[in-house]
């Protein structure tokens, strides 16, 4: 029993990473019907988001120490964030501790401004062509993106640690009834877990409860005649691809202490969300979201010691093959709609 | 000639003449010179070149034909190296025996991958190939390494059997792979006053194969069988309503265009025989897709053009640092200089699949048909023949 809820737990912070994204890939095939293979790029740009500010953060100047010398005899030299100076110290060390959950604030304009800006430059002039050519522009586009981010950040993994608070595990298992010591489970994943809750809820919410939000349902369901009514679709299903953009963003942000970012992460993160989107149904959001955190929970389920002595490879193909079965047996995922990307 | 029409032999014999005087080509500056480092005429990067040629020339005929975008065709690839591979261990280092078995097996896995996979079309069969590929991908790194090798791909080995040929050279070295007592690696070079021409005999070998895969592609694109293949991408639903079942030919059409990679795959292990995981992988599949597309897809010399300038662009703008830069523009002011090294430095060296993706991109938002419908656009800009539309690159892919 614990061991099943362990690798519940360890499956959460992967599938909240899949269903975020899938998520934001569902936004924009359902509003836009464009298939954005540079969808995972905006994911590595939230995660290098957090990598700039926390860089920025720690800027520093050099002071010299008083009454140190090194042994040439000249005064020793100390770098002091200049955060330091604005805020004093104790306040600065706080902030740049915190650099990665400050970097959402950060994130959320950037990356709406990319999204939009993508979409007015580029994505625009592909509603009319067929999905194959959105698929190659969008992938010579996350081709670009990543070169971009390489040549500025360079090829390594760049280790962004989580605030201190967050920092080590704790005893999962003794807080539910438990024995101490059998569920031990790291703090980030929980909030990386309830940040992406709080997303994906947010994401309905604002579908689901604004007037804003109910237009872009329609919007989805038949574009032509909102259109007809006199609203102008255009421009917000342009900022539903920013707010895609964005969800996409801020799951890269909040990953970075769990995964150190580089330049690649977003590629290997999209083959599995389109995976994801396809299990889930083309164009449904629910649907993305529950293929999100499934695969993610059955990936760590099929990477424990006794399946994998069952069936040696397993926790390798697994996502394949329940894609590969999935979408032979339901054509249209779990949850997609009739007539939607329907042969 | 050989069953072509006039134009289509045409092409064959001018691509023929290409290949066959390629080392010569692709030398244009002598030794030593400041351009030498354009200089493509080794044998290894001209062996790319072909295989790499064979490789698109087979993905064209599934893409450009009927339309379905395969994300996972270097799987075929893959198969295709590891079983060369295992002929060279097992049998003998004769290259024959290995290129035909590796055809074979890449056929075989492309029918079992085609039959599941074409159930589906447009985006789903995308990513269905996708899957299959990424899964043999993960397989042949962990569960598959007494087959491929795992993270160190398949080597040969002093003591494998090789019950057909001789384990060891005299010398007690791990023989190298031939064709009849020609060796894949034995170069001929010609000096020409400060020019050197090298001639492989691994390049021309593939070059011959790439010649008749290019072949028997024209006489594909001209059947009954390549019209059929045309007609599942632009309306397969009328196909269906007319009473004809587009499987049998779109499921033809991928284990044909996987053969073409498995060949490809033989040949590559030929050239160098080893072969590795990565192979497979899905940014593998990737680039042929962009070779394709930036040749021009449908077009019967596209891919081949696609392939040769990417593999090119690799090799040679990869080479490129910042010192050759600062040299060719030192006749600039020195401020200037360095502002325009600066610019052009991001794009250069490290940085090629930069380059890469804008072309790809700026090819296909504004020339979807590739360079062959750029040639054919400045053709007509100078207007000597009036401009014709290519034939094959202006219908829509099925969806």
């Amino acid at each position: 029993m614990d061991a099943i809820i362990l690798q519940i737990l360890n499956g959460l912070d992967k599938g909240s990473a899949y269903a975020l994204i899938a998520l934001g890939l569902t936004l924009i095939f359902g509003t836009l019907g464009v298939v954005n293979f540079a969808h995972g790029a905006l994911f590595m740009i939230g995660a290098f988001c957090a990598v700039t500010l926390s860089r920025l953060l720690s800027l520093s100047h050099k002071v010299e120490v008083p009454g140190a010398v090194d042994f040439l005899g000249n005064p020793q030299m100390r770098d002091v964030p200049y955060i330091y100076d604005i805020f004093g110290e104790s306040l600065g060390a706080g902030i740049i501790d915190w650099a990665v959950p400050l970097s959402i604030l950060f994130a959320i304009p950037v990356m709406i401004l990319i999204g939009v800006i993508m979409e007015r430059g580029l994505i625009k002039h592909f509603y009319k062509r067929p999905h194959a050519d959105q698929i190659l522009v969008t992938f010579g586009l996350a081709i670009v993106l990543q070169e971009i981010i390489k040549y500025y950040y360079g090829a390594n993994p760049i280790p962004t640690p989580a605030p201190s608070a967050f920092v080590g595990s704790f005893d999962f298992g003794a807080l539910v009834g438990f024995e101490p010591g059998t569920i031990i489970y790291p703090y980030w994943r929980l909030v990386y877990f309830a940040f992406a809750a709080v997303i994906i809820g947010a994401v309905f919410a604002f579908l689901q409860f604004t007037t804003f939000g109910m237009v872009v349902r329609a919007g989805m369901a038949d574009r032509e005649t909102v259109g007809l009514l006199g609203i102008n679709i255009d421009k917000r299903f342009t900022i539903m691809f920013g707010l895609a953009a964005a969800v996409a963003g801020l799951a890269g942000v909040m990953y970075t202490p769990i995964n150190s970012p580089n330049y690649h992460m977003g590629m290997d993160f999209l083959v599995l969300s389109f995976v994801v989107v396809v299990v889930g149904g083309m164009g449904s959001l629910p649907g993305a979201v529950l293929a999100g955190f499934l695969l993610g929970i059955l990936e760590s389920f099929a990477s424990m010691r006794e399946v994998i002595a069952i069936i040696p490879g397993i926790n390798q193909v697994i996502i394949y093959l329940v894609a590969i079965i999935i979408l032979l047996t339901r054509p249209r995922g779990l949850m997609g709609r009739k007539g939607v990307m329907e042969d | 000639m050989f069953g072509l029409d006039k134009k289509d032999a045409s092409l064959l014999l001018i691509v023929a003449v290409l290949v066959a005087f390629a080392p010569f080509f692709l030398n244009p500056f002598p030794e030593g010179s400041a351009m030498a480092q354009f200089n493509a005429g080794y044998p290894d990067l001209m062996q790319r070149f072909v295989i790499f040629g064979i490789f698109a020339i087979g993905f064209n005929i599934l893409f450009g034909l009927t339309g379905y975008l395969s994300f996972g065709h270097a799987a075929f690839l893959g198969v295709g190296s590891y079983a060369a591979v295992w002929m060279f261990k097992l049998l003998s280092m004769n290259v024959v025996p290995a290129i035909v078995l590796a055809v074979i097996t890449a056929g075989v896995f492309a029918l079992i991958i085609g039959y599941v996979s074409l159930r589906r079309s447009g985006i789903y069969f995308s990513i269905l190939t996708l899957a299959f590929a990424q899964m043999s991908f993960a397989l042949a790194y962990s569960v598959l390494t007494p087959i491929t090798g795992g993270e160190t791909g398949l080597q040969l080995a002093l003591d494998d059997p090789r019950i057909f040929g001789a384990a060891t050279t005299a010398e007690g070295n791990i023989p190298v792979p031939g064709f009849f007592g020609l060796e894949m690696r034995d170069s001929t070079e010609l000096v020409f006053g400060n020019w050197v021409f090298t001639f492989n005999v691994g390049y021309y070998f593939a070059a011959i194969i790439m010649l008749i895969s290019f072949y028997l592609s024209i006489r594909i694109f001209r059947s009954p069988f390549g019209m059929m293949l045309r007609a599942i991408k632009s309306n397969q639903q009328r196909l269906n309503y007319t009473g004809l079942n587009p499987r049998p030919y779109t499921l033809a059409a991928f284990v044909i265009s996987g053969m073409y990679a498995g060949l490809a795959g033989g040949l590559m292990a030929s050239m160098d025989p080893l072969a590795g995981a990565e192979r497979m992988f899905w940014t593998a599949s990737g680039e042929v897709v962009l070779m394709t597309i930036l040749g021009g897809v449908g077009t019967l010399i596209g891919p081949v053009l696609g392939a040769g300038l990417i593999k090119y662009m690799e090799n040679i703008i990869s080479k490129i640092n910042s010192d050759i830069l600062h040299s060719w523009f030192a006749f600039l002011p020195d401020g200037l200089e360095d502002v325009v090294v600066t610019l052009i430095y991001p794009f250069i060296g490290k940085g090629w699949h930069l380059t890469l993706g804008i072309v790809f991109m700026l090819v296909v938002i504004f020339l979807p048909g590739g360079l062959v419908q750029g040639g054919q656009k400045i053709a007509a800009l100078f207007g000597r023949k009036k401009a014709k539309e290519p034939k094959n690159a202006t219908t829509e892919p099925a969806e």
